[in-house]
């Protein structure tokens, strides 16, 4: 008892602390900055019609994307996790392809698009491009819950004589519950904190809190009515956690691995759903590639071939590859940090401790590892440069914080994809186990990792592909002779000449392709697990 | 958590204890490691916080380190607002040694918080006198480095190919039909040309009162005017110039872009520019003032200046500094338009406001 006690302790200690320091700390200090001379600011702030208007647009535009997401998100999962055919790796590494690419590539490919039709700068543009960035949380998160879901209930529901249609919405969804409220929420927050891709195709005009809070720190340094947007973020997420939490209860559902199985005729309108949405996924990507591979107006590999260079007249420190090589070397830290804090939390977050005043405490301690994602990097980021700065923490110019900030942003999708399987451990084979001689921590390393293997693997993945593609943290945290290849993107767009341009969106190709690689080889580690317990 | 499993398998308390110390040196040693990574400086380095537009060719920063002993590491800060507001915040605890990228427009934020040691280089002469700040508005602290113009850029092939005279003076932009839905702007609330643009139509329209930029800006509304949130925006999607994919042929952009584009491809309208200097500084509370002060006279020299055109894109300060070729061809507004640094920062936030409010932003 007392080993698996201490076990649990570390378990809880290393998230608190990790989250405490590289979060809770710099944006209580950011935004106390903002209340020095007392808490005047709320009723001035909240008084203007501009901030009233801005925190609707947030939570309306975040709904909404969020509502779409899970919609079309939950065909495609199931197309892609619950039935075999070929290609189908390719389609779910091709379908987090968005998630990675970096907001201003994908802001000008979608502009490029709509441009002349009635959808430029429209809100509905906003929405559609919310949606193409997320629509791999609800996918990968539901889906990989719904591939270790026991087919039995609905194999027995469609014996009895229920229509498709009716198991999935009386058996599948209700079972699939946990990890729909756990990716929607997620989508929520990542929406109600997008903030490039919402000023490149709406302007300041469909302004969030986050394009407001950003506008009043690092433009005006109005950091009392920052701050009161900040504390307003706060409690935005923390209802919606809150509800989540609630509606999410605990997870009751019998996992048993199952075969994927062939296409059927019932799944038609699934499969029209997941090639619909593949299609609008490819469109901007497309745009890209095409016009990646044109010069002058001609087929030409140049941009390519000028990603081994520092650009036309110098635009960077260093060449495209290397700045690429910056990026995995990060993003695998990023990696390895996010899964281990995100593995002990999980561990953590998935007992059920009998007191229950034990159970609430862990509630706060899940909600608080959902935090990162709700509170503007801007806070957070202004907060490094204030609180970093003393020993042991004088980290602010050391290269450790981008992959510290990195994976801040994973911490909570790592979570959420392991939790949901570790809750669902039948507590029975931890009983037998122990009757059978095994110690708690055999237990737990022998039952509990055993069987998150599968999600743990998806958690990285995703976790990797976060910190490929994060740009607004790492462009505030990295060292100039070292940057990643999201911020040589940036830097590239960001300089005239059709040179740089092309050479840009050669780099935006190459970053979505590495992805694909990297996220089709876990997705293959992953699928030949099937069947190893 | 199951009983039985707990039960069956007790630890005397003693041992419990161990096990819980057990990680005590664990979080040590990873606290100790994650500080390790700062390294240890020997010899003098000095940090140079800069905005994210930096940019020299390799061994430039080195010379000065041959010339001196001392090491240089640069830390990019975000763009020009973000680099100042950055230094007020830290300003107890300082983000490094030297400061470079402040420009005119936020100079006063910076000076007015106490940030810089007072400090300009000696070796400017009367040649560069013209870029001073100010008192009160950053002279006696900031040392200028590189000069740019913010201008709109026309495609002159769309003007010869469509047969229309190219315009000349802002006022054409908002009361000529004929430059209806040409023009596409950056926002001056999310952009630095944005707001560049913003300052040149403040400046134009002083003289016929204090609120006809105002009207101007309403009239540019109505002539169709559009707002793209960054400066890669308006100029890769909305423009129509060669290397872009849009349909309008004047864009707010730089004095410097058109030699990127094919030769003559493009070019400025004088009458749009808005002029941004950027300067460097000593940040006070420095440890190392005496080589602070050698790295913002660096900054300044020749060999610092000469290689600021082809990295940054804009043109040096420095009278001594030689242009590389293709440069001599660059317009430049012999009169751009011109506020006081001090008048910028009083009233930033009002104007934007303002016209945040005109452009339905």
């Amino acid at each position: 008892m007392g080993g698996y006690r201490a076990a649990i302790a570390a378990a809880a200690i290393v998230p608190l602390a990790f989250v405490g320091v590289f979060f809770a700390w710099p944006v209580a200090h950011m935004v106390s900055l903002g209340f020095l001379d007392g808490f005047g600011g709320f009723a001035e702030a909240l008084s203007r019609p501009r901030t009233l208007r801005i925190i609707g647009q947030t939570i309306a535009q975040a709904g909404l994307a969020t509502l779409i997401c899970v919609a079309l998100g939950l065909p495609v999962a199931h197309v892609l996790y619950r039935l075999r055919f070929r290609g189908q790796r390719l389609l779910r590494a091709i379908v987090i392809v968005p998630f990675v690419l970096p907001t201003v590539v994908v802001g000008i490919a979608f502009r490029t698009l709509f441009r002349d039709t009635a959808l430029d700068g429209s809100f509905l543009a906003i929405l559609l491009a919310l949606v193409f960035f997320n629509i791999a949380v609800v996918v990968r998160t539901v889906g990989s819950s719904w591939e270790s879901l026991d087919p039995r209930q609905e194999e027995a529901a469609a014996a009895l004589g229920a229509s498709p249609v009716r198991v999935f919405f009386s058996v599948t969804t209700r079972r699939l519950l946990p990890s729909i409220v756990s990716a929607a929420s997620v989508v929520f927050l990542f929406c109600s904190t997008a903030f490039g891709v919402v000023l490149v195709l709406g302007g300041t005009r469909f302004g969030t809190i986050e394009t407001e809070i950003w506008l009043l720190t690092t433009q005006f340094l109005d950091l009392r009515a920052a701050s009161v947007l900040s504390v307003t973020q706060l409690v935005v997420v923390v209802v919606l956690l809150a509800v989540a939490a609630r509606a999410r209860g605990r997870s009751l559902a019998q996992k048993r691995a199952s075969r994927p199985r062939p296409i059927r005729r019932s799944d038609a309108v699934a499969v029209f759903l997941t090639l619909l949405t593949a299609a609008a996924l490819m469109a901007p990507l497309a745009t890209l590639l095409v016009r990646s591979l044109e010069v002058d107006g001609a087929f030409s590999l140049r941009n390519y071939a000028a990603l081994a260079t520092t650009g036309t007249r110098n635009a960077l420190v260093v060449p495209v590859w290397q700045a690429l090589g910056n990026s995995l070397a990060m993003a695998a830290a990023a990696t390895g940090i996010a899964v281990t804090v995100g593995l002990l939390a999980s561990i953590l977050l998935s007992r059920t401790p009998r007191s229950a005043g034990g159970r609430r405490a862990l509630e706060v301690v899940d909600g608080t590892l959902m935090l990162p994602l709700g509170v503007s990097a801007v806070t957070v980021g202004f907060g490094f440069l204030i609180t970093l700065n003393t020993p042991p923490f004088d980290l602010r110019s050391s290269a450790v914080l981008v992959p510290i900030a990195q994976a801040l942003i994973a911490l909570p999708l790592v979570v959420r994809t392991l939790l949901p399987m570790l809750r669902s451990v039948d507590s029975r084979m931890r009983e037998s186990a122990a009757v059978l001689g095994a110690s708690p921590l055999r237990v737990l390393a022998t039952i509990d990792l055993g069987l998150a293997r599968r999600p743990i693997l998806a958690a990285s993945g995703f976790a990797f592909a976060v910190a490929l593609g994060e740009f607004g943290a790492t462009t505030f945290l990295s060292r100039a002779e070292r940057p990643t290849l999201p911020v040589v993107i940036y830097r590239l767009i960001g300089l005239p000449g059709g040179d740089n341009f092309g050479m840009a969106l050669a780099a935006s190709v190459v970053l979505a392709s590495v992805t694909v690689v990297v996220l089709a080889a876990v997705e293959r580690l992953h699928s030949s697990k099937i069947g190893s317990f | 958590m199951p009983a039985q499993g707990g039960s069956s398998h007790p630890v005397p308390p003693q041992k419990r204890e161990h096990a819980l110390k057990k990680y005590i040196p664990l979080a040590a040693v990873a606290v100790i490691l994650l500080a390790g990574c700062t390294p240890t400086p020997e010899k003098t380095t000095l940090v140079l916080v800069t905005h994210d537009s930096f940019a020299l060719s390799e061994g430039t920063l080195e010379k000065f380190t041959e010339q001196t002993g001392i090491e240089v590491q640069v830390q990019a800060g975000g763009d020009a607002g973000e680099l100042a507001n950055k230094l007020v915040l830290t300003k107890d605890s300082p983000l490094g040694d030297v400061v470079f990228g402040i420009d005119n427009t936020f100079a006063s934020r910076v000076v007015n918080n106490d940030v810089l040691l007072p400090y300009v280089s000696t070796d400017l002469t009367d040649a560069e006198s013209q870029y001073l700040l100010p008192e009160g508005s950053g002279g006696g602290y900031l040392t200028p480095i590189d000069t740019g113009d913010v201008c709109i850029n026309i495609d002159h092939a769309w003007f010869a190919e469509k047969g229309i005279a190219e315009p000349t003076t802002l006022a054409q932009l908002a009361d000529d039909e004929t430059y209806k839905d040409l023009l596409v702007v950056e926002a001056a609330n999310s952009s630095s040309p944005g707001l560049a643009f913003l300052l040149a139509t403040i400046a134009a329209f002083d003289e016929q009162g204090q609120d006809a930029w105002q009207q101007y800006w309403g009239g540019l509304m109505n002539n169709g005017v559009k707002i793209a949130a960054s400066w890669s925006d308006a100029y890769y999607v909305d423009f129509s110039g060669p290397s872009s994919e849009g349909d309008r042929p004047l864009v707010v952009s730089y004095a410097s872009s058109p030699p990127f584009e094919p030769a003559g491809a493009t070019g400025v309208m004088l009458d749009s520019c808005f002029r941004q200097t950027e300067y460097a500084g000593v940040i006070a509370g420095t440890e190392h003032e005496k080589e602070a002060k050698q790295l913002v006279d660096f900054l300044f020299s020749t060999t610092v200046q000469n290689d600021i055109p082809e990295n940054m894109y804009v043109f040096p300060v420095n009278a001594k500094a030689t242009l590389p070729a293709g440069w001599e061809n660059v317009q430049v507004a012999e009169n751009p338009w011109f506020i006081d640094p001090a008048a910028i920062d009083a009233n930033r936030e009002e104007w934007l406001a303002v016209w945040a409010a005109i452009a339905q932003q």
